[in-house]
């Protein structure tokens, strides 16, 4: 008996606000960017939106500020705050909305001008009192530390992990639209200036200004839109703990859940997955999400990448834009994993164009590997 | 040292600082299911009970993970991060002093001290065995 939500909702708008370095652009600057070109993209207006998800790092009110700044009074909105990982599992929260009957045209928006405004990766937390005695490098101590254990359990290599690096940067050599797209090596990773060990700074995203917006409305109303629908086959999200330190093993982490539970609802398996957006905060982050989700077993991650196997020639095409290590990453990535999904979908790449893509897999990750959430996009309904 | 089975009174953070400026490294075990709990909660994170008596730890812990923030030298140089998990159970996020923070390794015993960094008490741990 397929889930009810299984195919209820689908996406049919997407817009990038893909100026990597805007001094002088609010977070609210490039949201409005993305959404005037995800309307465009879709043949609605503004005014047709009646259900509106954000999160941001900027805003205490997320969608009351952007839904003043927009000029909208939506019936729906929800700004369910869970890092990266928010605006995947947004796809879910509007899907259950349009379902219901409770919002007709759902925007799903993020934007944030990190570069320009700090030149570094904010946290947005509040302070950790079990942590901050201790001067925690935010985020990257955590994901170290998650690297530390991996490689000890598993053996686990810097060359593993830089193979990572090394197939976001040749997927983003091909990407007009990514930042970094000069040759990258894996001497060149291992060799790059240790920031917290044992990662590199080419182990590390990118740190960009940015936006990006995704409508979605019922099925049944998609396919009279003009571009190819990505229906949203299967969503899940989960999450187990805050701090690092209450993460119970650190080499697995709520993707075991979460995606478990999306290939449930859409009825697949990993098998089924032509193209996988994953967000790649740091290179640990693919391997680690790779096997949590099912593409191979625990520990076997490293293996996985090994000889390009996530590159254009590779096993697995992931994170073919070049993902947040290579491509952009204004503060959080996770909305530009949907984007790309639905680009590779649609057969619209702006890069390398995975042929005959017909099941996307987006997948965000919140907080120190905390927040997971996983949805499962295809170009056909599957109930 | 028994807690009290109320919301009643400073919380479990204080309960905290106060001992840990006193010189003792308390945690909590649950009276209902015997989990013992860092960082202080009101609840038992394993049954849920508020019966949470408040104990002073053995102080020995493992090494679970380790890495040292590289620190510009302005900035005061690398330093050494780690997960340790205590005797007791529960993992909590440190420092491991007294040796070179990239020769902490995962596995290393290592004992919970008090130290006084700009005059507030802060746990830290060090290899068992050095003086």
């Amino acid at each position: 008996m397929p889930h009810p939500l299984n195919s209820a909702a689908a996406i049919v708008g997407i817009g990038i606000a893909s100026q990597w370095k805007a001094p002088g652009r609010t977070p609210a600057d490039h949201i409005a960017e993305a959404v005037a070109k995800a309307l465009d993209d879709s043949g609605l207006q503004l005014k047709d939106v009646d259900g509106l998800f954000v999160g941001t790092s900027a805003h205490f009110l997320p969608t009351v500020s952007i839904a003043e700044y927009l000029g909208i009074h939506p019936r729906f909105s929800d700004s369910n705050m869970i890092g990266g990982a928010s605006f995947v599992q947004h796809l879910l929260h509007a899907a259950m909305a349009l379902e219901a009957g409770l919002c007709n045209v759902a925007l799903i928006c993020y934007g944030s001008n990190q570069a320009t405004a700090s030149g570094r990766l904010v946290s947005m937390a509040e302070p950790q009192p079990y942590e901050q005695p201790y001067d925690p490098r935010y985020p990257i101590f955590a994901y170290a530390l998650a690297t530390a254990r991996h490689m000890h359990q598993y053996g686990t290599t810097r060359e593993q992990l830089a193979e990572v690096a090394v197939a976001a940067r040749a997927w983003a050599r091909h990407n007009p639209e990514a930042q970094e797209r000069g040759p990258l090596s894996i001497d060149d990773v291992l060799g790059a200036r240790m920031i917290h060990d044992p990662l590199t700074v080419r182990d590390c995203c990118l740190v960009t200004d940015g936006g990006g917006a995704v409508i979605m409305v019922r099925s049944d109303r998609a396919k009279d839109l003009a571009k190819q629908p990505a229906y949203l086959l299967g969503a899940a999200g989960e999450h187990w703990h805050r701090q690092i330190a209450s993460m119970p093993d650190l080499t697995v982490t709520a993707a075991s859940a979460s995606g478990r539970r999306a290939f449930k609802m859409a009825g697949l398996c990993p098998a089924d997955v032509d193209v996988a957006e994953v967000y790649d905060a740091f290179t640990i982050n693919t391997i680690l999400f790779l096997e949590d989700l099912g593409f191979c077993a625990k520990g076997d991650g490293g293996a996985f990448v090994q000889g390009g196997g996530i590159g254009p020639d590779g096993r697995l095409p992931v994170n073919t834009n070049g993902g947040g290590l290579s491509c952009c990453h204004p503060g959080m990535y996770g909305i530009f994993t949907v984007i790309e999904a639905v680009r590779q979908l649609r057969g619209e790449a702006v890069g390398l164009q995975v042929p005959d893509a017909k099941v996307a897999l987006c997948h965000g990750n919140g907080g120190t590997l905390a927040a997971q959430s996983t949805a499962l996009l295809g170009i056909e309904p599957n109930r | 040292m028994t807690g009290s089975h109320t919301f009643a009174g400073p919380g479990p953070d204080a309960v905290f600082r106060t001992n840990l400026a006193a010189g003792k490294f308390v945690i909590q075990r649950c009276a209902d299911c015997a989990t013992y709990i860092f960082y202080p909660r009101s609840l038992c994170v394993s049954c849920g009970s508020p019966r949470l008596d408040t104990v002073e730890a053995d102080g020995r812990a493992t090494v679970y993970s380790t890495s040292v923030n590289r620190r510009r030298p302005e900035a005061g140089g690398p330093v050494n991060i780690a997960l340790v998990d205590l005797i007791e159970g529960p993992r909590l996020l440190t420092r491991v002093a007294g040796i070179a923070p990239e020769e902490v390794g995962i596995g290393m015993a290592v004992r919970a001290r008090i130290d006084m960094v700009d005059a507030m008490p802060v746990l830290i741990f060090e290899p068992e065995g050095v003086a």
